[in-house]
């Protein structure tokens, strides 16, 4: 293959240019620790209520139980997501995806693409959702969820959810083998960015945490939390339930939590979620639903012509 | 004139497993809702994808038929009261027919007046009955439904169009925002959306846009190129049916194609390899001639043959990281010693209101020695149980258990062999979760049997403990399927074990040894023999023995699955034999009268008041009968005796004015009852 193939940047510079022209905000990451894109206020606070909402975003995951010290060629402590959600979800949702393929150089005539089902559950945050995981030959390179509860919260109207998950998608089209091999852009490899920050995280993670310490934090945390939901402050709040999450992460992690135990703590951090989703849904509701009215005076004013 | 009434309903990918079953459902509700309606048809055929679940219905009649009939309700008298106003059966019988009171008029029958309706009703048109469609949308049923958009409407995934065609003419049938027409989609790649001018022309015209409608067709194309495929190469592959009807259902136009890994990944467990290929990637493995699992795979795409390099070359690259993975966690596992794992069940849960795998293992240990002790098994038998008893649980903390769970049990067996443990320890590690299914695979060795057994056993007593019991419909923690395992491998082993009598000594046992919660003494021993004996009930009835057989064994004295099933076979055996019914019948005789007379069996006989020699006989014959071991002699026994007591009854007056002759007789039936009660309540036998 001749053509020059694609960096992550510039795959992250077309699924954003993509999606924006599909009407989504290019928002940047959110700066608090957490496992997943969802778990970003740009994806669960909003996923409840009723108004409308379209973003696209990088989200840095981190997994701590899922470090390698930078041993393993495609298992990271921190790997990245490209996130999409979109309420109420497009009909034809399906297509923009498999059109977004296609601008990262990826023609469906010349691969196998699939929607295998895959219902995605989150228990530790109260959420769940149908949909699929799509193949690339073989290869799951995507999540596509259409989301039925989040927070415990009935998603309505329902809200989809696509997340790319960059590093495979970029093996794939970059042709290597691992991870640290791909260019992040402009000649500068994955490897020379974040192989010691694998390594340090892993050491961090598996051997230097200190339980004790991690145990107060989520304590600390979770405390902090509760008194803001009760003050309702929902921003604040929700970056102190990241925290007790990734608390939680770091102490599975070190094997510091029994199978018993861990029910204990996830039904902790569903509660402040659930609380904090019907937290914000009246917050939202006080101030009109500002982002709904704005839809409806879009809505109108097309009609109007 | 009939013609094919076409019903498709077009949807985003569904699960491979519902689609099968959802268009078997779409179809019996189609006919269901037909028949209903009084509309005659041929028959229906069905034709799934991913995508799409299709009826049609051939030779569907134009309309419903024409009704003309006189239709007769009750006498005058009935139909009218004193005031001459309609009665409630009038109403009712008019209304039953469609029609009103003012329709009713009177006629004579055999000197009686009736009510009569002339029903006369034109039959409605099919295609205003078929509007009616859209209900059986909303009625299908899922394992799993989902909302999209703002609807609160649920489907399996969200549909997308609706094709309704009556030989040329579209039916609209409306559900949420979708009107049904006669276009459907082509394949989601290679195909474009077409109209269909009638309903006939469904298959051939999907066919043109990569469409293979027909699930048996799609089937059967892979089965053909599948073959070829391992014809040219000389290759083997076993039948999968589960995985077929899988890749059938996850593609619209399949093909074919092989792939193949390095051959150093063959080093791993062969149950690794497959595990990768079949449970995560819906590859089929492949052997060679031998039978030996070899470095290729096959797979099916959902497209034609274009740029199939490109798919295989993907499709190899994704089971090699997946491969190299799982080399990581085997290199990593096998660097630490068993114990290293062992430990590490302090922290883990078997479940929060029972305890920790460690604690279980200890209970288990107990458990498996009690029994061996109670069935003499040999020394070497319980020196492996224990070593297996102590470790068995090891691999669930192992980093390969841990992302493939499905491999328990087999990672164990191979960890335990690589460290040196005995054969038949390691084999007891993958048997001890045997069978996996009610009628699955047995453990085949002792160990395991017993490893199996002492296993089961305990999470049904700890569960059971902490009030975790099954109910009629909800079992999550499949204790049943527990207990039926035990049973069958009691019965395979010829272990006997009478629960009633069992249970309270392993509870005793077990106490002060574990801090998880015991039953509590009688009633939840009880509980517990009761839950097992209905198992062994569904052994027997699964075992095709005949019902009132079943009830009278279950009545025995001992919960014991080997004698139970002994007795069961001795009365099946025999049920229609000549000598069955007198012996039976004289056996049932003395339980009556033993029940009559309140006898409670406290005297032994005493052959000092005995006045003649069939007293003599019987008490003799006891004593032949009591020295009996096998159930099935005993039954023979029983038609030596009959005579005897036949004669006995004739002889003597059972009910003797003598207070001490009359216990002495009644303590010798007894006895005879004691010994038929070894085959169970013969009273529930049904005989003819």
């Amino acid at each position: 293959m001749a053509k020059k193939k694609l960096t992550i940047q510039d795959m992250v510079f077309k699924l954003e240019k993509f999606w924006s022209s599909k009407g989504c905000m290019v928002m940047p990451s959110y700066d608090v620790e957490k496992g997943a894109g969802t778990m970003s206020p740009y994806t669960f606070l909003r996923a409840v209520g009723p108004e409308p909402w379209a973003a696209c975003y990088v989200e840095p995951s981190r997994r701590p139980a899922d470090g390698r010290y930078g041993d393993n060629p495609n298992r990271l402590f921190q790997h990245h997501q490209f996130q999409v959600v979109i309420k109420p979800a497009p009909e034809n949702i399906q297509q923009y995806y498999l059109d977004s393929l296609k601008e990262l150089g990826i023609n469906t005539l010349e691969h196998d693409i699939r929607f295998v089902e895959d219902n995605w559950e989150n228990p530790s945050m109260g959420c769940a959702g149908v949909g699929w995981e799509v193949w690339l030959d073989g290869m799951e390179v995507s999540q596509f969820t259409y989301f039925q509860t989040v927070g415990e919260l009935d998603v309505k109207p329902t809200m989809s959810e696509i997340t790319y998950g960059v590093e495979r998608l970029a093996s794939y089209i970059q042709n290597v083998n691992s991870v640290f091999d791909l260019e992040w852009g402009n000649g500068v490899l994955y490897r020379d960015i974040f192989k010691e920050a694998e390594y340090e995280n892993s050491k961090y993670a598996f051997e230097e945490s200190n339980q004790e310490d991690l145990l107060q934090f989520f304590d600390v945390y979770e405390k902090t939390a509760k008194e803001l939901i009760g003050l309702n402050l929902v921003q604040p709040a929700y970056d102190y339930i990241l925290k007790c999450s990734h608390t939680f992460n770091l102490l599975d992690a070190r094997g510091a939590v029994s199978v018993t135990e861990r029910a204990g703590y996830l039904a902790r951090i569903r509660n402040l979620a659930h609380e904090v989703a019907v937290c914000f849904v009246e917050e939202r509701e006080k101030r009109g639903f500002p982002l709904l009215k704005k839809a409806e005076d879009k809505k109108a004013g097309l009609e109007n012509g | 004139m009939a013609k094919d009434y076409l019903f498709e309903i077009g949807t985003e990918e569904m699960p491979a497993h519902v689609v099968e079953r959802s268009v078997k459902q779409l179809a019996q509700r189609t006919e269901k809702f037909l028949k209903e309606k009084g509309l005659k048809f041929k028959c229906t055929k069905t034709f799934s994808t991913p995508r799409r679940l299709t009826v049609l219905v051939e030779d569907l009649a134009e309309k419903q038929e024409d009704i003309d009939e006189i239709k007769k309700g009750p006498a005058k008298k009935i139909a009218l009261d004193q005031d001459k106003n309609w009665t409630k059966a009038a109403q009712g019988f008019a209304r039953g027919q469609g029609m009103t009171t003012d329709d009713i008029y009177f006629d004579k029958l055999k000197g009686t007046e009736y009510a009569y309706v002339h029903v006369k009703k034109e039959g409605k048109k099919t295609s205003d009955i078929l509007l009616g469609m859209s209900e059986i949308i909303k009625s299908m049923t899922f394992p799993t439904k989902m909302r999209w958009d703002s609807h609160d409407f649920e489907f399996v995934r969200p549909i997308h169009w609706l094709v309704s065609l009556y030989g040329s003419d579209v039916i609209p049938i409306k559900i949420l925002d979708i009107t049904a027409g006669r276009k459907t989609a082509g394949h989601r790649f290679l195909g474009d959306s077409v109209v269909l001018a009638n309903s006939s022309d469904y298959e051939d015209a999907l066919k043109d846009q990569f469409v293979i409608v027909d699930a048996t067709k799609r089937r059967k194309m892979i089965m053909d190129q599948m073959n070829k495929l391992v014809e040219k190469n000389n290759w083997q592959i076993k039948p999968d049916e589960s995985l077929l009807e899988e890749v059938t259902n996850l593609v619209e136009y399949p093909t074919v194609f092989a792939g193949s890994f390095a051959k150093k990944y063959l080093q791993m467990p062969k149950e690794v390899l497959i595990t990768s290929m079949k449970d995560n990637q819906r590859y089929f493995e492949v052997y060679d001639q031998n039978g030996e699992l070899i470095n290729h795979f096959i797979a099916v795409r959902n497209g034609n043959k274009d740029y199939l390099e490109n798919v295989v070359s993907g499709n190899e690259k994704v089971l090699v990281a997946r491969l190299d993975d799982a080399q990581f966690f085997y290199d990593e596992d096998r660097k630490y010693p068993l114990s290293h794992f062992v430990q590490k069940l302090d922290n883990v849960s078997f479940h929060d209101k029972i305890g920790s795998m460690s604690e279980k293992m200890k209970r288990v240990t107990i458990i498996g020695d009690f029994l061996a002790k109670r069935w003499l098994l040999d020394k070497q038998v319980v020196s492996d149980f224990d070593r297996a008893s102590q470790i068995y649980k090891f691999d669930l903390v192992t980093q390969m258990v841990g992302e493939f769970a499905e491999l328990q049990g087999v990672m164990g067996r191979h960890y335990a062999k690589l460290a040196g443990e005995k054969d038949d320890v390691a084999a007891a590690i993958e048997e001890h979760y045997m069978p996996t299914t009610s009628e699955g695979n047995l453990p085949k060795t002792t160990v395991g049997s017993l490893l199996s057994i002492a296993d089961k056993l305990d999470t049904i007593i700890t569960f059971f403990a902490v009030g975790m019991i099954p109910s009629s419909s909800n079992d999550p923690y499949a204790l049943r399927r527990y207990a039926y395992g035990i049973v069958r491998i009691l019965i395979n082993q010829n272990w006997s074990l009478p629960f009633n009598n069992v249970l309270p000594e392993i509870v005793s046992a077990l106490e002060n040894q574990t801090p998880a919660k015991l039953p509590k003494k009688v009633e939840q021993e009880e509980e517990i023999s009761l839950f097992i004996r209905d198992r062994i009930k569904q052994y027997l009835q699964k075992n095709n023995y005949k019902y009132d057989i079943i009830d009278a064994v279950l009545a025995s004295s001992q919960q014991d699955p080997i004698q139970i099933l002994a007795a069961a076979k001795v009365l099946q055996l025999h049920h229609d034999d000549d000598k069955f019914k007198p012996v039976v019948e004289s056996l049932i005789r003395i339980k009556n009268i033993l029940k009559k007379a309140k006898y409670k069996g406290k005297n032994i006989v005493n052959k000092d008041l005995f006045d003649n020699d069939t007293e003599t006989q019987l008490a003799e014959g006891v004593n032949d009968l009591s020295k009996i071991e096998k159930l099935a002699d005993l039954y023979d026994g029983f038609v030596k005796l009959q005579p005897v007591i036949d004669l006995y009854f004739e002889t003597n007056m059972i009910m003797a004015k003598n207070e001490a002759v009359k216990n002495n007789r009644l303590a010798q039936l007894s006895d005879v009852a004691q010994l038929s009660k070894r085959l169970g309540d013969l009273s529930k036998l049904v005989i003819k």
